[in-house]
């Protein structure tokens, strides 16, 4: 089942080498954690609760250092950098979105949006601009001056989806971003997901969902901190996948 | 790769104000509450130092006008205990001390003073009568009210003017009323705004120096003389008036210059100001807690929006100046309130009692200087905070 990435490998997204990460009280998160995500990917990161696939999206988004073994992102090695520089790259080449959404109530979404680039040194108009491509991209044109409480929750995933994919990033990470949805909005954003990854963005989802980890090119299972399983699906969207 | 080109981005001065105003939009009510705190402590030393200030200018231009080269000698007591009285020739010897420009005198006139003649003998009203000469008036800067002052018919007539307060006790209104003084019916002719170098006045009826001689048994000897002399030899003369209007008994002539009682109400002023000014110290001190305790209370509430920062590559240091930020922002707002309504309360409070409003440009700067002072320090320990909170801990609160 575990089959090799594909023959054509671009260069790394995320490459993760013998990455663990323990807590005091002997807690192990991560335990030698190999992984390589290749440019253009689209995989699940899957397992169930306390698996350690958290303290993984927090690793591959340089949220968190891991305690040994070494972290490459967009080709910079995570242990190397300060805290602001971590803070630049996950500026510039990091976009995420999470369960809860965290949109500014009261703000609208296109100044949600633009908040993807306030730290990338872009200029107010220039983010706001980039703010309503982006909203259009995941199909929001129309709704760029709702603040979030007269969005439904679909829509806010998607609006959290424009603000992580503003700043053109080089790797997406989605921590359970159904995980607060119903199965229609769930729905679409999976399928907003795929759009994306087609048009070539690479893309990490993080869930407990086997359902939508099935629906994905590759399937990292996480169990206890480790990798049980990376698994690629022989099917037609492998090859949008690259 | 090694990472140095990953330098972060700074933001833009309007980038700052606007991620710091973020905090304050989305919680008005709590705003308005702890920079109320803020304003009420900058108000307080505004509108003080204002008060203070406008009183005291007000003070100096009366004595400007009113002039502080006045000398007054009053008859006191002989080193026996009995009453003095001076020459009747004490005004000429006045005049002739060199620098002395102008000498006037008023004397006591032993005359009860009665609304009408039914007033039984025993109640008189709390008035006493002055003799009083004709260039009185103008050398106290006084101002008639009512009527007309004493002139050279008048002064040998059984006619009055009435100090201000005299004119309120005997409930008189208008001239041409007349009051008894003794058993004589005396003619009201004037009425005098108060004179404030020499509010004794206020409470007495003056009458002519010829007519008190005339009517009642007067013996044509002042008891109060007033001296102007140039500015500049006000000590000289003040050394010499006593010896020159009594010279066996100097000692029984107290002289004293009627506008030092205006510069000392200056001068007691300032101690009641330092009060206050302490006490809005106290009340901006507290405004400043407050307003520390809603940053603490901001970073607790807004965890997850910080770690939803750093996630879209906020430094800790931006996370710190956000923080900073919205407390000066906050303490700022307050603080301009405070002045503006300090200033309104200043100005208010001139009008109503007549004076110029004076602001002084310090009192408004010092207030902002104290307001930016409280909101880096109230602002800087949640500020720290906030930035040491780690990205996923801070994402993950609940």
């Amino acid at each position: 089942m575990t089959l090799p990435p594909p023959a054509d490998s671009s260069p790394p997204v995320v490459e993760l080498r013998d990455a663990a990460k323990s807590y005091p009280g002997g807690v192990h998160a991560l335990r030698g954690v190999n992984l390589t995500v290749a440019e253009g990917e689209l995989l699940a990161v899957v397992g169930p609760s306390g698996s350690g696939k958290s303290t993984m999206l927090n690793v591959m988004g340089t949220l968190d250092k891991p305690t040994t073994g070494t972290v490459k992102v967009a080709g910079y090695d995570v242990s190397a950098l300060s805290d602001s520089r971590l803070s630049a790259l996950r500026a510039r080449h990091i976009g995420f979105v999470f369960q809860q959404f965290h949109l500014a109530a009261g703000r609208d979404a296109v100044d949600n949006v633009a908040d993807g680039l306030l730290y990338a040194g872009v200029p107010l108009r220039e983010r706001r601009a980039r703010a309503r491509e982006a909203l259009a991209k995941v199909g929001l044109d129309h709704r760029g001056s709702h603040t979030p409480n007269e969005l439904s929750g679909g829509e806010k995933q998607r609006v959290a989806i424009a603000r992580a994919l503003v700043g053109e990033p080089r790797l997406l990470l989605a921590d359970e971003p159904t995980g607060a949805l119903d199965t229609a909005s769930g729905a679409i954003v999976m399928e907003l997901l795929h759009e994306l990854n087609a048009s070539g963005t690479t893309i990490c989802v993080i869930t407990h969902d086997n359902g939508i980890a099935d629906s994905l090119p590759r399937r990292v299972r996480f169990k206890d901190g480790e990798i049980v399983s990376d698994s690629y699906s022989v099917s037609p969207v492998e090859g949008a996948g690259r | 790769m090694s990472g140095n080109d990953l330098k972060p981005s700074r933001l833009s001065p309007r980038d700052i104000l606007r991620v710091g105003a973020v905090g304050l939009r989305a919680r008005r009510a709590r705003v308005v509450l702890s920079a109320l705190g803020i304003a009420i402590g900058i108000a307080t030393m505004v509108a003080v130092v204002g008060l203070s200030e406008s009183s005291r200018s007000d003070l100096m231009a009366r004595l400007d006008r009113l002039g502080t080269n006045l000398l007054t000698a009053e008859a006191g007591e002989d080193h026996l205990g009995n009453r003095i009285k001076f020459p009747k020739s004490a005004v000429a010897m006045v005049e002739r001390i060199g620098p002395v420009e102008h000498a006037t005198a008023t004397a006591n006139v032993d005359a009860r003073i009665r609304r009408s003649d039914v007033v039984p003998d025993e109640r008189t009203a709390g008035v006493t009568a002055q003799a009083a000469r004709l260039d009185l008036l103008s050398t106290l800067g006084g101002e008639v009210a009512k009527g007309v002052w004493l002139d050279p018919a008048g002064e040998r007539l059984p006619v009055t003017v009435l100090g201000s307060v005299a004119a309120d006790r005997l409930g008189i209104t208008r001239t041409g009323e007349t009051i008894m003084m003794d058993e004589t019916r005396v003619v009201v002719v004037g009425i005098l705004e108060p004179i404030e170098l020499f509010p004794t006045l206020d409470r007495t009826a003056m009458v002519g120096f010829p007519a008190a001689e005339r009517y009642f048994r007067f013996d044509g000897r002042p008891t109060t003389v007033f001296e102007r002399s140039t500015d500049a030899s006000v000590e000289e003369v003040r050394a010499v008036l006593g010896r020159t209007i009594s010279p066996g008994d100097p000692a029984g002539v107290s002289v004293s210059r009627p506008s030092d009682a205006l510069a000392a109400k200056a001068a007691t002023d300032k101690g009641l100001t330092a009060l206050m000014l302490g006490l809005g110290a106290v009340a901006l001190l507290v405004g400043g807690v407050g307003v520390a305790n809603t940053m603490v209370i901001s970073v607790l509430e807004r965890r997850r929006e910080i770690g939803l920062r750093r996630s879209l590559g906020a430094t800790r240091n931006a996370i710190r100046l956000q923080f900073l930020t919205e407390s000066l922002l906050l303490s700022g707002l307050g603080g301009t309130a405070g002045a503006l309504l300090g200033a309104a309360a200043t100005y208010a409070f001139a009008h109503f009692q007549g004076w110029t409003a004076v602001v002084p440009p310090w009192s408004l700067a010092g207030g902002l200087a104290a307001t930016l002072l409280i909101g880096v320090v109230a602002g800087l320990y949640p500020a720290i905070r906030a930035s040491r909170l780690h990205p996923t801990v801070a994402l993950n609160a609940t």
